[in-house]
């Protein structure tokens, strides 16, 4: 695989003075679905519109295909598709002719065949001769995808594509996207969804705050999602870990009132039941016990807090 | 892959979405004017005009007939202009244009150039309107069509500027209402400026309309209130400081992106 977006050391601050994105480092392999993941006002909007050529970087470089997006727009943003996050069309244009326009404006002949096609792949088939302002909120989205994908890019951004959504054209969507991946297009997209970047995406981008705090294989990330916590709250507080526990992964917390033992939920067998035995046999009493999923959740609240030893 | 230097495709699909836009706004954007106008000439050009005597011997309804088509291009080339901007704008597809590969040049070549069309089309219906009213000579034909283009390419570049500048919709309105509008009427639509008191005339000289009129009526009958060459001069000096200002505008991104 090689390399189809690069983005070095690319930082904004905005004329308000807002500084929405620290010096940011990301390769994007072609081909791949990449979920960049983060909370309202990470970022995630700025950094897609500083690569489609919306807002000026303060600092860094952006090359898409081998194109600088500054030096050598043209070809850079012939190559990328962009369904923004906020819905904006043409109020009085039928869908057909804004679809036909958007292909033009990145330079293609007409190809009413491959229009057609589109328009029938996201159901807008019907609404082919609709004005946009007849439409409902789920369509104009539809329509705004068919934008992005009328002069078929390589490259494709979907920010924020199923905020508001409904459950239909969320499907519809999730299709699209497989599809598009089976044609080689690269697609990355935003969310806060956690479960969106799991379902969809090869890789997970974490941005808090203007950083790019992660940048991992969703399955490594589906391993940690695997690993489980075992809490034991104690009737004594402990100094440390008992020598004859070593075999555990096993860790003190609230001043050695509790037993943390992080463990793997797939391995063949879980241990567990060894290490209570061995418990009783030190004397070591507790309380209670409970156990709890560390999920992409916590591993993102841990980022975002600055934690990451609680999920390490 | 090889990119073309120049986006044809590109600048068509925004001068063709642009020409759309007019012929579904049809009543408004050609039938108002020509509408108008009429009543103008109803109005100043037979009932008025039948009680003023000849102006440098030509009729009065004739006369005002190269003001007219003035006042009507100069208004509807700005608001056109300004509009056909702003509106991406205001709706929030401007983003589209931002992140498609077509260069500032091809972007106001493909809005100006539509807008052109529009405000020149415009001019000539409202000259085939007067002549149903008055005959009408034009001594020279091809610089009066110069004349009407230069001036549409200039007051529509124009109206660019002010449709980036614009942050609302009473801004959009400001310029031509406030400004273009009286300037026309006070340059020498309706009179030759040789008619004012003599202070007024000097003053006069100071409204820049007055120099595109007097070119424009020049073409018309040879008569000029103004040397025909400063008044090429001026029409062309503002077509480059037009062309200055939107250079400007894309080369800092004013206004269009953050
Ligand atoms: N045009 C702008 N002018 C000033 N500040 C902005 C602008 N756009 C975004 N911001 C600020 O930049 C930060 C990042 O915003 P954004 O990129 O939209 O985040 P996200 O898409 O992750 O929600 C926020 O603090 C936001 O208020
Ligand atoms: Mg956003």
């Amino acid at each position: 695989m090689s390399t189809v977006l690069d983005i070095r050391n690319v930082s904004k601050t905005y004329a308000s003075g807002v500084s929405a994105l620290q010096p940011i480092n990301l390769a994007i392999e072609e081909g791949e679905i990449f979920a960049l993941l983060g909370p309202n006002g990470a970022g995630k909007t700025t950094l897609i519109s500083i690569i489609c050529g919306i807002v000026t970087p303060t600092a860094g470089t952006v090359v898409a295909g081998g194109y600088d997006v500054q030096r050598d727009y043209r070809g850079a943003r012939s190559l990328i598709g962009l369904v923004p996050q906020e819905l904006a069309t043409d109020a009085y244009e039928t869908v057909w002719a804004t679809v036909s326009y958007s292909r033009g404006l990145f330079g293609r002949a007409p190809d009413a065949g491959y229009i057609e096609k589109m328009l029938r792949a996201l159901s807008l088939w019907d609404k082919r001769d609709a004005r946009i302002r007849t439409l409902s909120g789920g369509m104009k989205r539809r329509v705004m995808i068919a934008k992005a994908l009328s002069h078929e890019p390589r490259i494709l951004f979907l920010d924020e594509p199923t905020a508001g959504v409904d459950v239909e054209l969320r499907r519809d969507m999730w299709a699209l996207v497989r599809e598009l991946r089976e044609q080689g297009v690269t697609i990355i997209l935003t969310t806060h969804y956690i479960e969106e970047a799991e379902e969809m995406a090869d890789r997970v981008g974490v941005i808090n705050h203007g950083r790019l705090m992660l940048v991992e294989d969703k399955h490594t990330l589906m391993k940690k999602l695997g690993q489980k916590r075992l809490k034991l709250n104690l009737h004594q507080p402990l100094d440390s870990v008992p020598a004859a526990l070593a075999a555990w992964r096993l860790t003190l917390e609230a001043e050695g009132h509790e037993l943390h033992y992080l463990f793997d939920t797939r391995a063949e067998h879980s241990d567990v039941p060894a290490l209570l035995r061995a418990l009783d046999e030190l004397g070591i009493a507790f309380k209670d016990l409970n156990t709890e999923q560390s999920s992409l959740e916590d591993i993102f609240v841990g980022l975002v807090s600055g934690e990451r030893e609680r999920v390490a | 892959m090889n990119t073309p230097r120049f986006n044809y495709h590109g600048v068509w699909a925004i001068y063709q979405f642009e020409i759309a836009r007019t012929l579904r706004t049809l009543l408004q954007s050609i039938a108002t004017p020509v509408i108008t106008t009429s009543l103008y000439f109803v109005v100043f050009g037979s009932a008025i005009g039948s009680r003023m005597s000849n102006i440098d011997g030509v009729p009065y309804g004739a006369f005002i007939v190269p003001g007219l088509m003035m006042l009507a291009v100069l208004t509807e080339s700005i608001s056109n202009s300004s509009f056909a901007i702003y509106l991406p704008k205001f709706t929030g597809t401007i983003y589209e244009l931002l992140s498609a590969p077509v260069s500032p040049f091809e972007v106001v070549l493909a809005y100006v150039g539509a807008a052109t069309t529009k405000s020149v089309v415009l001019g000539l219906l409202i000259l085939a309107t007067a002549s149903m009213f008055v005959p009408l000579q034009i001594l020279h034909p091809w610089w009066m069509l110069s004349f009407l283009v230069l001036t549409a390419l200039s007051f529509c570049l124009f109206g660019f500027v002010i449709g980036i500048w614009a942050n609302g919709w009473e801004q959009l309105q400001f310029i031509p209402m406030l400004v273009v509008t009286p300037l026309t009427f006070l340059g020498g639509t309706f009179y030759s400026i040789s008619m004012l008191p003599p202070m007024w005339q000097k003053l006069a000289l100071f409204n820049p309309v007055v120099y595109l009129i007097s070119g424009f009526r020049w073409s018309f009958n040879g008569r000029a209130d103004v040397a025909i060459e400063i008044s090429l001069a001026f029409i062309a000096g503002f077509f480059l400081l037009c062309l200055a200002m939107v250079w400007w505008i894309f080369r800092s991104g004013y206004r269009l992106k953050a």
